[in-house]
């Protein structure tokens, strides 16, 4: 049978990544913006942010539990399906994600729990603290993967013994490799941007809904003028990442911008589609020596193309080519929003506006297709190596495994996620359907974590097992 | 020997000894806890038993991830070994997991399908247990070897033993998670659980004594550890501390000590613990590669080493002031809040 236990392979780490992945685009963010108005409550004792707050920490107990189990899945992956790959570098980047199972796993987990159950048995500061811990766990974690993810794309600090595996010979070097500043920074600028959509939209909702309407205006207002700067400062730090991809992988930057031929005054393909076989792009629109602009800073400026590489070493061009422009064009997108947000503000219609607010709903999910489109741009651009020019993704493959044994296993966590995540997504949806509910924690009948405050009367008596 | 002036390797195999045990101690007690669960049919209580580690799993399930991510940095060629050779019952564990995992949540959410998850959390415990059972009789057994490389088939983990182990650890789980109910909870549920936990106990010794029959009969190697002259009288101290603690825990859950069955079921586990350790040392892929050969380079070990003597700590101070905010009995009346 001509199953192809890489090509399966691949595409089981795709779907448990992809899932995974949206789970810290939206918790990173949200933790901090918990954080936030722990502390906002906590300093002018005003209930309004611990409402809200309440909110999106039952929000945050269905995503971050998605997001640790859907977490657990991934490190066995490099031993289940890619242990050549785990042979070949553990000696380099073990330690990198064992740094981030100490640094942010036990802190998130350990400061989770008091998060959501522990708000009566802390004094307020404490449970600010626990905010903040957790918070600032998420963060350490993205610092830890992005280093290990940027050492992929952009090896540095190693040496290579004569079985091919790699050692360290500079751990700084190794951490801190070429690309990691910059992806470490357009990475969690992204969660951040799509957290706040996310606010954005669900405020938009609340308001239209008209049962939560001062605490819509608050997430309105915060979300709009945090992405004030982060809207654009996203876009800026893309351009500074995709200049570093320019010096680092020329043909991962060749492929974003669909250019075939290189060159001095290179043209800057607008839009077409890339055809891999004819090394050229069909029906498209393309600006003369613009590439070279925007890239080099000069008109007449230096630009390698696919063609300056062998074909074994391109990476699938539609693909990388295609997710780079919805990435783009999200990121524009949501530059436009804001700017429209900040027009109906100055002319005070931002919170009586329907249509806008409705947009706004829209709007929700655009950060996670952007961190999608993101993510595939850099790493199908990474292809056909695991690590960048140095070792091809065929050779990382368990040696092992059958087509056999991995189909099995795909069907089986395709099965599964699909269950999980569209009832956790309905169970997110179903909370903010609820709204923000009263502080007074005599009322309090569904609390934070979304524990009930006596489970025991929820429960009906005499259930079947 | 003029090696290095400290050993990293033997550090290194203390940590990764202490993260399992962790592990199976934590994660041991909270897994079994979800199959007990499974066994209590009545709702109210039932309420209770979750309760009882819905603040704390998610920290004890962080200790897996510390054993694959150590296993992984400090002996990678056992990690490329093991984990693909163990295909199939990883999957099983991860895909157990996951269905526990979001079980917690989506049991108090979904009220509509409240019986689906309540199924979800006993079975998915139990098969995560069950397959992390046949992941230590696999283990034992040892895998075909090239090389580097695992070469053997994706179901050679499948054997009478490794389904053995698969059901011994699902009683050792439900002893821990007993003797942490008898901890947590009072009246009625506690006697429950003090039941439920001298019938996993006579599993359990079960068997251990199956494994301990079984394993030196198989491997020669193991025979000759135990049973030669002086090992047998150095070592006797082992499986005899094992008989007086399955004694001690028959007792306490029979009386009314509180902590005690749980302190001594832990005592037990860490003497089977031992006894695997002795049987398979000094190696950590079994019959084929030691622990010094299996080691990443020394600056790698050397890296990891001096941030995790400094965190280790640490963890180990936060994760006890969370279990220290959650003190005390799980009530019917007052949950958490």
């Amino acid at each position: 049978m001509s199953l192809d236990p890489v090509i399966l392979s691949r595409l089981q780490f795709v779907w448990v990544v992809a899932w995974h992945i949206l789970l810290p685009a939206f918790t990173v963010g949200l933790a901090s913006y918990i954080t936030m108005l722990e502390g906002l409550h906590v300093w002018t004792g005003k209930p309004i942010y611990l409402r809200v707050s309440k909110f999106w920490i039952r929000i945050f107990a269905v995503s971050f539990g998605m997001g640790v189990v859907s977490g657990i899945v991934m490190p066995f992956q490099f031993g289940t399906n890619w242990s050549r790959f785990a042979d070949a570098t553990s000696n380099v980047v073990g330690p990198l994600f064992a740094y981030e199972g100490l640094t942010a796993f036990f802190l998130e987990a350990a400061f989770l729990g008091v998060l959501l159950f522990g708000r009566k048995l802390v004094p307020p500061w404490a449970h600010f603290v626990a905010a903040f811990m957790v918070g600032f766990g998420t963060l350490l974690s993205s610092f830890w993967i992005i280093a290990v993810n940027s050492w992929m794309q952009t090896p540095g600090g190693y040496t290579i013994g004569p079985d091919g595996r790699f050692f360290p010979a500079d751990w700084t070097a190794i951490v801190f490799s070429a690309s990691f500043p910059f992806r470490l920074a357009h990475t969690v600028s992204g969660f951040y941007v799509t957290t706040a959509f996310v606010v954005l939209a669900i405020g938009a909702y609340t308001i239209r809904a008209r049962k939560f309407v001062e605490e819509g205006r608050l997430m309105l207002r915060m979300a709009l003028g945090f992405l004030t700067v982060f809207a654009p400062l996203q876009i800026v730090l893309g351009d500074a990442q995709g200049l570093n991809t320019l010096e680092h992988q020329p043909a991962k930057l060749a492929a974003m911008e669909g250019l075939w031929d290189g060159g001095n005054g290179v043209p800057a393909s607008l839009i077409g589609i890339p055809n891999q076989k004819e090394e050229k792009n069909d029906l498209e629109i393309a600006v003369p020596k613009l590439g070279s602009l925007y890239l080099t800073h000069s008109w007449d400026g230096a630009v390698k193309g696919l063609k300056d590489f062998p074909p074994d070493q391109r990476p699938p061009v539609i693909v990388v080519y295609f997710a780079f422009r919805i990435m783009v064009g999200i990121g524009l997108l949501m530059l436009a929003i804001v700017g429209v947000g900040w027009l109906m503000r100055w002319s005070g219609r931002l919170y009586n506006t329907a249509w806008f607010l409705k947009a706004l709903q829209c709007a929700l999910p655009l950060g996670f297709i952007a961190v999608l489109a993101g993510w595939t741009t850099t790493e199908v651009g990474r292809q056909p190596w695991t690590v960048y020019g140095l070792m091809r993704t065929a050779d990382s493959v368990s040696p092992s495994l059958t087509g056999l044994d991995v189909v099995l296993s795909l069907a089986l966590y395709m099965a599964i996620y699909l269950l999980v995540y569209p009832t956790g997504l309905g169970f997110m949806l179903r909370i903010v359907w609820a709204g923000p509910l009263d502080a007074d924690p005599e009322n309090d009948t569904e609390v934070e974590g979304g524990r009930p405050a006596q489970p025991v009367q929820a429960l009906p008596h005499g259930e079947p097992s | 020997m003029n090696g290095p002036v400290m050993d990293l390797v033997g550090i290194w195999t203390v940590i990764l000894g202490l993260g399992v045990f962790f592990y199976v101690l934590l994660d041991g007690f909270d897994l079994g806890v979800g199959m007990l669960y499974g066994l209590h049919r009545e709702g109210e209580q039932r309420g209770i038993i979750m309760n009882s580690i819905a603040p704390i799993w998610d920290g004890n399930e962080t200790w897996l991830i510390l054993g694959g991510l150590a296993l992984l940095a400090a002996f990678p060629l056992a990690f490329a070994i093991i984990i693909p050779a163990l295909y199939f019952p990883v999957l099983l564990m991860l895909l157990a997991l996951i269905f526990r995992g979001v079980a917690f949540e989506f049991r108090f959410k979904d009220k509509a399908h409240r019986g689906f998850w309540d199924h979800a959390f006993c079975y998915g415990s139990a098969v995560a247990t069950f397959a992390q059972g046949t992941v230590l009789g696999a283990f034992i057994q040892g895998f075909e070897i090239d090389g580097r490389r695992f070469v053997g088939g994706s179901f050679d983990w499948l054997t009478p033993f490794s389904v053995m182990t698969g059901f011994a650890l699902m009683a050792g789980y439900c002893l821990l998670g007993a003797g942490w109910l008898v901890l947590k909870t009072q009246g009625e549920l506690q006697d429950w659980a003090r039941r439920q936990g001298r019938g996993a106990l006579i599993l359990v010794m079960l068997a251990i004594a199956a494994v301990s029959l079984w394993t030196p009969y198989a491997e020669a190697d193991i025979a000759a550890r135990w049973f030669s002259w002086p090992n047998i009288a150095l070592l006797a101290p082992v499986p005899i501390a094992s008989l007086v603690l399955a004694v001690a825990t028959w007792i306490s859950f029979g009386s009314r000590q509180e902590a005690m069955p749980f302190v001594y079921s832990i005592g037990l586990f860490l003497t089977a613990y031992l006894g695997l350790a002795i049987s398979l040392w000094p190696n950590i892929v079994p019959h084929r590669y030691s622990l010094w050969e299996a080691a990443s380079s020394e600056s790698t070990q050397a890296f990891l080493l001096v941030g995790t003597l400094f965190l280790l700590p640490i963890i180990l101070l936060y994760s006890g002031w969370s279990y220290w905010v959650f003190r005390g009995k799980v009530k019917a009346d007052t949950g958490y809040h």
